[in-house]
């Protein structure tokens, strides 16, 4: 499902911009099922160092699966987990470069905060003053100063995760594995520990392989975003890529909020929807290819009804702060549009879109499961977001 | 409503703790009346400390109840983390019920099916007499085994199960990952745990009276035996001293179990 043949000399050009990179981790041809059901579906995947990778997708896809493989819990049923260019399939957790942040933290309750994160150093028998030194420094790098003596089970939800990243990072590995650390925290708090775990990784230079279900958050903290569902590899790019040139209608649903149609190309840089012709930057489709066109909210502008290339009536309109969401039927298919102007509803407007507003993606088995804005409401679509709320705000 | 209540708490109390209190009383008597009480005196205790046999089984029964304890909690814990382990709930959930059934048997069948077993076995070695310490043993441990699972599988179940898999993350084998962190998690239940098998162990007749042999007699068979001719008040100052000795164990297992509970809430 991902990077059919390409070379990983381009792989790494194209990620980083032309700067060689070492692969540090390599997922080579991984199955992995339980009790008959499969969970990964022949996974492939290279992690470079000094990387922010973010396994991005609903629960269930396989993401925590798949850090579970890297980090040794789980077993892969078909194919080679290699580290640093050794097969490492038999070798136990702890024996691997590689650290762990869990999603409930999994503090030691019977241990306080100095001796949590002294954990590793401990169990590798570096001596007393080592010990104290690193584990101050690392206290002050989450800042925690002066919490040695606190017991963890009296910190709040936000002071043991830092301690948690602490803990993991004392020991210097190779790469931190992070699953869902944030989930469990509120929101406010939730962007100060973005910002915080992207200074981490830039500081320290450790490879981070980070899974959430929140697209937002894997935008705005990654270098590299793998978007995973039903066990398969969607997607591997960059966050712009990822947003600006979805592969498929899973993708292009999933990250953002985005109108999906169904369209023909009619020849290069020409494709036909909703009744009309409109100019575009893809090319490459045969001739009278039935294929799936996203148009980003944000990319419509709205004019007058006699300028519009398409042309509608506002059914909702809602204010979101920065923006309006502007529900707009256009022949039985509801567009969402986001617009700073104000419209009424029921008024009569058209739609211009630019040539680059639109992405034309190939039909996919996702084509058609992503309908319109018709019953859309902010409400339904938290509820219906594929993603671990329950798990999250308990 | 609120004196009918404090009576009806009383009755209960005296109702259940009369008994003890007559022995308490009695085990003091000067006389060896059961109905009059010729005065305060130690001699019954003093006798009971020169009376041989009966301080035998004595240290029969605490030789019993240790082993039985340590061996129980070791095996009760390792059962206990094992059935975690376990992926079905289905085999999770029959494993469980199945380690239950000892405790909801009655004493008399569990007793004499391990009797059968013993001698049976020992037919099939060619022994005559197969009852002994080692016999009384399997059927302690036997006996105290559901009840440690009972106190340490759900001090398991409250366990964040990724505490171990941190350990093991940041440097330990699995096996010191159990002793360093899983261990220090399900401590107050393994405690519980042993006190109850000691307890158990202590004061069990039943299975005991089945299975003991002639060369190894307990503080209980021994009682029950005594009783066929008369109970000297000797017996009540032995009983009164073990009632005290189990009111302490008791009293410390809750303690311990409070002290534990307190920092999580």
């Amino acid at each position: 499902m991902c990077q059919e043949g390409r070379s990983p000399v381009f792989l790494q050009s194209e990620r980083f911009g032309g700067t060689l990179m070492k692969k540090i981790v390599e997922l080579k041809n991984i199955s992995k099922s339980f009790d008959g059901e499969t969970v990964l579906d022949n996974i492939n995947l290279d992690i470079y160092d000094n990387e922010f990778l973010t396994l991005l997708g609903p629960s269930g896809c396989g993401k925590t699966t798949t850090l579970r493989i890297i980090g040794g819990f789980e077993h892969p049923d078909q194919g080679d987990v290699i580290f640093m260019g050794e097969r490492i399939n038999d070798m136990p957790p702890h024996k691997r470069n590689v650290n762990t942040v869990f999603q409930k933290y999994a503090m030691f309750p019977h241990l306080n905060v100095f001796e949590n994160i002294a954990f590793p150093l401990r169990e590798r028998r570096v001596p007393k003053k080592t010990i104290e030194e690193k584990v101050h420094e690392m206290l002050s790098m989450v800042m925690l100063n002066g919490f040695d003596h606190r017991r963890v089970t009296s910190l709040s939800g936000g002071q043991q995760q830092r301690v948690a990243i602490a803990r993991a990072l004392i020991g210097q590995p190779k790469v931190l594995l992070l699953d869902e650390p944030l989930g469990a925290l509120d929101l406010k708090l939730r962007k100060d520990m973005q910002q915080e775990l992207k200074k981490i990784q830039k500081a320290t230079g450790i490879t981070f392989i980070f899974v959430t279900h929140d697209q937002e958050e894997a935008l705005t903290m990654s270098d590299t975003i793998v978007v995973m569902s039903q066990g398969r590899i969607q997607q591997i790019g960059t966050p712009q890529d990822i947003y600006n040139e979805p592969k498929n209608a899973f993708v292009a649903d999933f990250i953002g909020e985005s109108n999906i149609l169904d369209g023909t190309m009619l020849k290069d840089l020409m494709v036909r929807f909703s009744g009309t012709t409109f100019q575009c930057v893809d090319k490459g489709f045969a001739p009278q290819e039935p294929v799936d066109v996203v148009v980003r909210p944000e990319d419509v502008d709205i004019v007058a009804q006699e300028k519009g290339m398409l042309r509608g009536v506002v059914t909702s309109v809602t204010f979101m702060g920065v923006h309006y969401e502007v529900i707009v039927d256009i022949g039985g298919f509801k567009w969402m549009i986001q617009t700073t102007d104000y419209v009424g509803e029921g008024e009569y407007i058209g739609l211009y879109i630019e040539p680059d507003a639109i992405h034309i993606m190939k039909k996919s088995e996702y084509s058609g499961l992503y309908g319109d804005y018709s019953s859309f409401s902010n409400e339904l679509d938290e509820l219906s977001d594929p993603g671990e709320e329950s798990e999250d705000y308990e | 409503m609120k004196t009918t209540s404090r009576i009806y708490t009383a009755l209960v109390f005296i109702f259940l703790f009369a008994p003890i209190a007559i022995l308490l009383v009695f085990s003091f008597n000067e006389s060896k009346s059961l109905s009059v009480f010729g005065g305060f005196s130690i001699k019954w205790y003093r006798e009971l400390l020169h009376d041989e046999a009966t301080l035998e089984s004595v240290r029969n029964t605490l030789l019993l109840a240790v082993s039985a304890m340590v061996i129980s909690t070791v095996m009760g814990t390792a059962a206990a983390v094992g059935i975690q382990k376990l992926r079905s709930k289905w085999l999770r959930t029959a494993l469980s019920t199945a380690t239950d059934i000892p405790m909801t048997n009655p004493d008399i069948i569990t007793g004499i099916s391990l009797m059968l077993m013993f001698v049976f076995v020992g037919r099939l070695f060619g022994l005559a007499n197969s009852l002994s310490f080692w016999t009384m043993l399997i059927a302690h441990v036997t006996f105290c085994l559901p009840y440690v699972i009972l106190q340490v599988l759900p001090r398991l179940r409250q366990m964040d199960p990724s505490l171990p898999e941190a350990a093991q993350d940041l440097g330990c084998p699995p096996l010191r990952a159990f002793f360093k962190v899983v261990l220090p998690e399900i401590r107050p239940g393994i405690v519980t745990g042993a006190i109850m098998a000691f307890t158990l162990s202590l004061d069990d007749f039943v299975i005991s009276y089945f299975t003991s042999g002639a060369g190894f007699q307990t503080l209980p068979v021994r009682i029950y035996n005594m009783t066929k001719k008369t109970v000297t008040p000797k017996m009540y100052a032995l009983a009164t001293i073990i009632f005290f000795v189990i009111l302490a164990l008791l009293l410390i297992s809750n303690l311990t179990d409070q002290n534990k509970k307190k920092p999580n809430q």
